[in-house]
């Protein structure tokens, strides 16, 4: 078994740690300590509200959701969700925010592969192999993200040619004018958007899976050779990285969180996610608190989510061994 | 995201500022504090060749430019007595209610709701620019109507209510198209000249100062379709009728000088005529040899020979910016005085 070195998500490792702290304070003065900080937690937020209040009574426009059953009036580019002008704001709303979870999980799913390989690829005994991994990370870590995207799509996605070309035997088509996985037809927007937050979070990804091999003990490789899996792949694969599993998985719930919280970008490159709608919804409305509790709301929706899922994959690794 | 914060930021400081502007004494006008601070903050875009663009030698240019400093002309006695502030679209009203400038002179649409006190709270000068959101196309695309756009894909910025109009108008005319929606107005452009959508909209003096920027201005045409009404105007904040009205007759004396005739060349002799010919009695008003309008807005009474001086007429400005010869032509149509079948007029200046 491996050392359990810093695993904050998982909660049986945190209960052992409780157990090791030196004793605190007594019981009463710590129930006095969490008391007050409570209070003081309840007059900062009832102080925001009353804020909020009296902010909004003197612009004239008390808080009211009225103008999300009215017509939104704008187009949006691309809907899984049928969508015409004349719906009301809440559905466009919707519309984005089916957007925004197709592209988080279509990206969640490629950044996976993508920081796994890239991750493992590190512990290589191919040098080449070692310093592209190496390489990707440390080039794609120190860009901007936004730059990233305007780059896929400005100079990538938008500068194909518009005759299609066909990768891998029928199953990449690429044109300026849209992209065909597997069958499915993708807007180069969505493209560029999925290839630029995939790349990006997949660097993170691979410095947490690095982290978690890095925290298997070497003696666990030795062991491996030494039961005859003398392939570095195979020894990866069966004995060592199940056993990074329960180190890398929360590294790994905050990199999906942010990949949901990156997405937002998506109005740089043209693609109607919540952020866009709720963009052109406040410019419309001039309802700017109400747009941003929306979007604030389904966004808390997004990593509630993500994270509970993380938690359930989490449950089930631990319960495995 | 840094829109939208900048924005909730906005929001808080009005009402912060609100409170604390609540105690000053009502009855001090804009006016007076601009006299007093002896410079004329004034909001532009400085973003928009012909209108107002910040040059290469730091310096401002543009017919909303040109407004600042006839009003700083007029009210300090100094047309380069102007504190520009560039504003994004968002940031404009914010800027101006909060008082961080005195006079947004920045391409805005005058609308109901932002003249009145429960929307914006602002009070409009005379339009400056009559606009309309228009389209542009490649000149090689072989669309000439709105109808040809049917099943193409049109670029749009966000901010304005450039999306509504848009999706208005083309509902209207059974023609089915694709929007693609941007933040910044570079990106819009970008993607139109990378050939992603066929069409671009905006307001039509947008399109034709953002297609001065492009390499081969004449590769792209404005079609002749006017998606809105768009009557640009300069604004001040509401409830400063001193001030809003030395703004509004800057302005309308820059309008009546081109109905008069009179042009920065020739205002020195005009005036002299004037001053020598006691039968010119409307001139003698207009340009201040008597009369004392100026003083009843609190001006000095020859404020039209100031504004004159320093700009031009408005015919002047124009050309200057929007004229053939210019950057930025732009045909003058709606913006010719009323004589030659145009919107722009003066009430009398009695």
């Amino acid at each position: 078994m491996p050392v359990s070195t810093s695993n904050p998500g998982a909660d049986h490792v945190s209960r052992r740690t409780t157990r090791n702290l030196p004793p605190g304070p007594t019981p009463w003065r710590s129930w006095l300590l969490q008391g007050l900080f409570g209070l003081l937690l309840l007059a900062l937020i009832g102080l925001l509200l009353s804020n909020l209040q009296v902010n909004l009574l003197r612009t004239g426009q008390g808080l009211g959701f009225g103008w999300l059953v009215q017509p939104a009036g704008f187009e949006l580019s691309e809907h899984w969700l049928p969508y015409l002008p004349g719906d009301s704001y809440a559905w466009a709303l919707l519309v984005g925010f089916v957007n925004s979870l197709r592209v988080v999980g279509l990206g969640l799913v490629a950044s996976t592969l993508v920081g796994v390989v890239a991750g493992s690829a590190s512990f290589s005994t191919n040098l080449l192999l070692r310093q592209l991994a190496f390489g990707y990370v440390a080039m794609v870590r120190n860009v901007p993200l936004l730059l990233q995207l305007l780059f896929w799509y400005f100079v990538v996605f938008l500068g194909l040619s518009s005759t299609p070309q066909v990768w891998l035997g029928g199953l990449l088509s690429l044109s300026n004018q849209g992209v065909e996985v597997l069958g499915q037809r993708w807007s180069v927007e969505f493209g560029a958007l999925l290839a630029g937050l995939t790349l990006f979070t997949g660097a993170y990804i691979a410095e947490v899976v690095r982290g978690g091999i890095t925290s298997v003990p070497r003696g666990q490789w030795e062991a491996a050779r030494s039961l005859g899996l003398g392939d570095n792949v195979k020894a990866l694969r069966l004995v060592v990285l199940p056993q990074a599993l329960p180190a890398i998985l929360p590294g790994l719930a905050s990199q999906y969180i942010n990949l949901a919280k990156n997405s937002t970008l998506a109005i740089a490159v043209g693609y109607a996610d919540i952020y866009a709608v709720s963009d052109t919804t406040i410019t419309q409305t001039g309802r700017a608190i109400e747009g941003f509790l929306v979007l604030l709301l389904s966004f808390l929706l997004l990593d509630l989510l993500i994270s509970g899922l993380m938690q359930l994959l989490n449950r089930m690794v631990l319960r495995r061994r | 995201m840094v829109r939208l914060l900048k924005r909730l930021a906005a929001v808080s400081l009005v009402s912060l500022l609100g409170a604390c502007a609540g105690g000053a004494p009502e009855s001090m006008s804009r006016l007076d504090t601009v006299k007093e601070r002896g410079e004329l903050q004034c909001g532009v875009s400085g973003k928009l060749p012909g209108f107002s663009f910040l040059r290469t030698d730091g310096s401002y240019d543009g017919i909303d430019v040109d407004i600042c400093r006839a009003v700083a002309a007029v009210v300090l006695g100094d047309s380069s007595a102007v504190d520009y502030r560039q504003l994004s679209a968002p940031e404009r009203f914010t800027a101006l209610r909060s008082g961080e400038i005195d006079l947004l002179s920045r391409n805005t649409t005058a609308t109901l709701s932002r003249d009145s006190e429960g929307g914006n709270g602002l009070t409009f000068a005379p339009v400056v620019f009559y606009d309309g959101q228009g389209l542009m196309v490649r000149a090689d695309s072989g669309i000439a109507t709105m109808e040809d756009l049917e099943g193409r894909t049109v670029c749009v910025g966000s901010g304005t209510t450039t999306e509504r109009n848009l999706s208005d108008a083309f509902l209207a005319a059974g023609v089915n198209y694709n929007a693609l929606k941007f933040q910044e107005k570079d990106q819009v452009a970008s993607a139109y000249l990378q050939g992603r959508c066929e069409s671009i909209t905006s307001d039509r003096s947008g399109l034709a100062s953002m297609r001065s920027g492009f390499d081969d201005p004449s590769a792209h045409r404005i079609l002749n379709a006017v998606l809105s009404k768009e009557p640009l105007a300069p604004a001040t904040v509401a409830g400063d009728p001193r001030w809003s009205d030395a703004v509004r007759w800057t302005i309308y004396g820059l309008i009546a000088a081109e109905e008069f005739g009179i042009t920065s060349a020739n205002i020195q002799a005009m005036v002299n005529a004037a001053a020598a010919d006691p039968n010119q009695a409307a001139m003698r008003r207009f340009l201040g040899v008597d009369g004392g309008l100026g003083t009843k807005l609190g001006l000095p009474d020859d404020f039209v020979v100031r504004a004159v001086s320093a700009v031009g007429n408005y015919g002047e400005i124009y050309d200057r910016h929007l004229g053939p010869g210019s950057d930025v032509p732009i045909p003058r149509d709606l913006n010719s005085g009323y004589r030659d079948g145009g919107l722009h007029y003066a009430p009398p200046f009695n």
